[in-house]
Formats: structure tokens, sequence, C-alpha cells
């Protein structure tokens, strides 16, 4: 059973059958990982917001780091105006990075590793992102799909190209986070199984493999978070500032 | 022979893996959509109870603690550059000061200068004078002297001349005689003698 690699995504129920209507909402391992995470994000940063000294102790300089490198993430990106949706993208980024994060200690799991989850992010990001250009710009958002110096005859295909793009943006979005996710601890499984199939002479190898896939797995966790925010942050710019 | 037993055991494995996957998971477990619903439900829950608590509460103490520190800081910044600038004028003043004092003592010391050196001039000319004075003086003296020794010289010769001729013949012999002849002999030799 623990050899196949698929069996950490399993997702199962704790605690009793909970149902609404016809929907199952148990709780389950998944919640009970975004439970953590949402929680270990506030604790965090409550415990760092809590003093308000001049000199900042560690964890006090470890909320405001990340919330200085967030506020310049956005400001890079999407500029002055998207101040407003700064919250958002904090808590996005947050929770994408301790759901990552805690996916990496062994015997947890992994809750970015499900497409449902990041698609729904990746859904609310893009709903959230269509309305607030409609809103900002009315039906002049459509220009978006209309790129300027195009020459009128490739235009029709450009806008139905565009138009793709812009519809696959939230699969983009879910599909590498989850991708990336899955197919990280699928490898370290798969790595971790050899360890055991190759007993003490031969397992070695593979044990340094894991250990390196480890570090480079928690870069990746951190990576994915930062791009899917940073992407967040483009695709509101392009809603907030009309370039093309 | 080899070769196809290799191959074939591949093969086996391969199905023999295939029936593991299929028996133990149905393949991914994240295309089952058994707890999709309940998935969405707590991301919700979770991802909006975190979003409120960070937005309303934790967020925006961290950037006013942020903005507080930036605050602070601008201002012992600005202190500190008022204080610059104070101990900047001070420095002038101070180097104002002491070039004042330098001329000053520059001043002072050329007065005492030129008043030693005028007080120097005046003893000397005072003492030249003085000099002067005595040196002429001498020279009056010597002039005297050299006046009155002529006619010293002559008593002297007259006397001891009329001494010698009392001492030879026996005889007084009237001395404006002997004096004639001294001065006569004397008005002589005065220009061997004197030089004049």
């Amino acid at each position: 059973m623990a050899a196949n690699p698929m069996n950490q995504f399993e997702v199962y129920r704790i605690g009793p059958e909970i149902k609404i209507g016809t929907f199952d909402i148990s709780f389950t391992n998944a919640s009970l990982f975004m439970i953590v995470s949402s929680f270990a994000i506030l604790f965090i940063f409550n415990l760092g917001s809590k003093k308000k000294s001049v000199i900042p102790n560690k964890i006090q300089l470890l909320a405001e780091l990340s919330y200085s490198f967030v506020a310049k993430m956005i400001s890079d990106t999407a500029g002055s105006k998207a101040r407003p949706y700064f919250a958002f993208i904090f808590s996005l980024f947050m929770f994408v990075l301790f759901c990552n994060m805690f996916g990496m200690i062994p015997y947890t799991f992994t809750v970015t590793s499900h497409i449902i989850v990041t698609f729904m992010l990746a859904a609310f990001i893009f709903i959230g992102v269509t309305i607030i250009g409609f809103i900002k710009h009315g039906f002049g958002y459509l220009k978006l799909f209309v790129p300027s110096g195009v020459p009128l005859v490739l235009l029709p295909l450009i806008v139905v190209i565009e138009i793709i793009s812009y519809l696959s943006r939230p699969i983009s979005l879910s599909v590498r986070l989850f991708a990336n996710m899955m197919a990280g601890h699928t490898m370290m499984k798969v790595f971790g199984g050899f360890v055991v199939s190759l007993g003490i002479v031969g397992g070695w190898l593979p044990l340094s493999f894991s250990v390196a896939l480890t570090g480079l797995e928690i870069l990746v966790a951190f990576l994915q978070a930062y791009v899917f925010a940073i992407l967040t942050c483009i695709y509101l710019n392009d809603a907030l500032n009309l370039h093309h | 022979m080899i070769k196809k037993i290799f191959f074939q055991s591949i093969f086996f494995n391969f199905l023999f893996f295939r029936e593991v996957f299929a028996a133990e998971s149905g393949g991914m477990p994240q295309l089952n959509p058994e707890f999709w619903v309940s998935q969405i439900f707590w991301l919700i829950i979770t991802f909006g109870i975190l979003y409120i608590v960070l937005s309303k509460f934790i967020l925006p103490k961290i950037s006013s603690n942020l903005e507080l520190r930036k605050s602070q800081i601008q201002e012992n910044i600005e202190t500190a550059e008022k204080q610059r600038e104070i101990s900047e004028v001070k420095l002038k003043e101070y180097d104002e000061i002491i070039l004042k004092s330098k001329l000053e003592a520059k001043n002072i010391f050329k007065n005492a200068r030129e008043k030693v050196i005028k007080d120097i001039n005046k003893k000397k000319e005072i003492l030249d004078k003085q000099i002067d004075e005595e040196i002429s003086n001498a020279e009056q003296e010597i002039k005297t002297l050299k006046r009155d020794a002529t006619d010293k010289i002559n008593k002297i010769a007259i006397e001891t001349s009329s001494d010698l001729l009392k001492k030879l013949i026996g005889t007084e012999i009237n001395n404006s005689s002997i004096s004639a002849i001294v001065d006569d002999l004397s008005k002589k030799n005065k220009d061997k003698y004197y030089g004049s």
C-alpha cells in the first residue's frame, strides 16, 4: 500500500459524515491542513504584529519583511492602483506558501496538490479580475483582446487567440501549481520507495536523491507560491491599467 | 532468447503495475470527485477567515508599525540634520573667533615690535648723542691740552734752562731773555713736533 506514490494524495474523512442537502462537506485531512496552515499564518503574523517596537524582534521582523516583500511585488507588477487588493494577494500568497510548506513535512497532506483547490483559487481570481476590469473600464475592457499595432488582416485571428489565452488563465494558473506540487511529491515518494526496496546495500543513492529533492521541493514550494501571487498581480494589472 | 525473456518480463511487469494502480486507487485521487465539494467548502471557510482576520486586524497593525518606524526614522534624521547644521554654524563661529584672535595676536605682536624698535632707536639716538658729546668734549679737552701743552713745555723749558744756566754759569739770568729764546725755538720746532 505504501509503495503507491499516489496514496499520499488520498482524501479521507476525519470524524463523522456531514451533509448539506446532497453535498458532502465532511471534515477531511485536506480541511485539517487548510485550517492548520491558516492558523499557522494567523499565529505567526499575530505574534509579529503584537509589539510595536522600533527595533523589531525576530518574529516581528519576519512579519514585516513578508509584508514589505508582498507590497513590493504588488507595486512592481500592478502599480499603486492595486493597493486595495494587497490584503487579498498577501493572504493568497501566504496561504499557498504555507500549504506547500506544510506538505513538505513527512506524513502530512498537501492541500495545493489537489486540482480542485488550486482551480477554485484560480477561478476566484479570474472572475474577480474580470469583474474589476469591467467595473474600471466598462466595455472598454474588451480592448484587452485587441492589441494595438496589429495588421487588420491578422486581427480576427489575434482576437481569437487573445480570448482563448484569457480564458485559459485560470486553468494554466491552477494546473501549474497543482502539477508542480503533485509531481514533486510523487517523485519524492518514488525515490523513498526505492530506498526501501533496494535496502541497506543500494538504498543510499536514492536516499541522497531524496534528500536533494527535499531541498528542491522546498524551493519549488516557495517559488510556486510566488509565481501564483505574481501572476495574480499581473492579471490584476491588466484589469487595472489597460495597456493595449 | 534472453532478450525475449527480458522484454516479456518488462511487459508483464508493466501489466502488473497497471493492475496494482487500478486496484489500489483507480488513478489520481485528485480526479475523484467524492470530496470536491468538501474541499471547496473548507477552502472558502478557511481562506475567508484568513483573509478577513489578516485584512482587518493584522495587516493594518503591521503597516501602521512600519509607517511609525518610517516616520520616527525620518524624524530622527531630521533632528540629526538640524543638529548638524547647528554644529556647522558653531564651527564656523569658532573658526571666525580663532581667525580674529589670530589677527589680534598678530597686531599685538606687531605693535609690540614696533614699540620696541622705536624704543631701541630712541635709546640709540640718545646714546649716539651722548657719545658724540663726549667725543666732542674729549676733543675740546685734547685741543685745550694741546694748546696748554706748548705753554707748559715752554715754561718747563724756561725753568730748566734757567736752572741749568745757573748751575753752569752761576749767575742769575733774566727769565725774559730765556723765554724769548725758548719761544723762538719752540716756534721753529713746533711744526716738527705737532705737524700743524
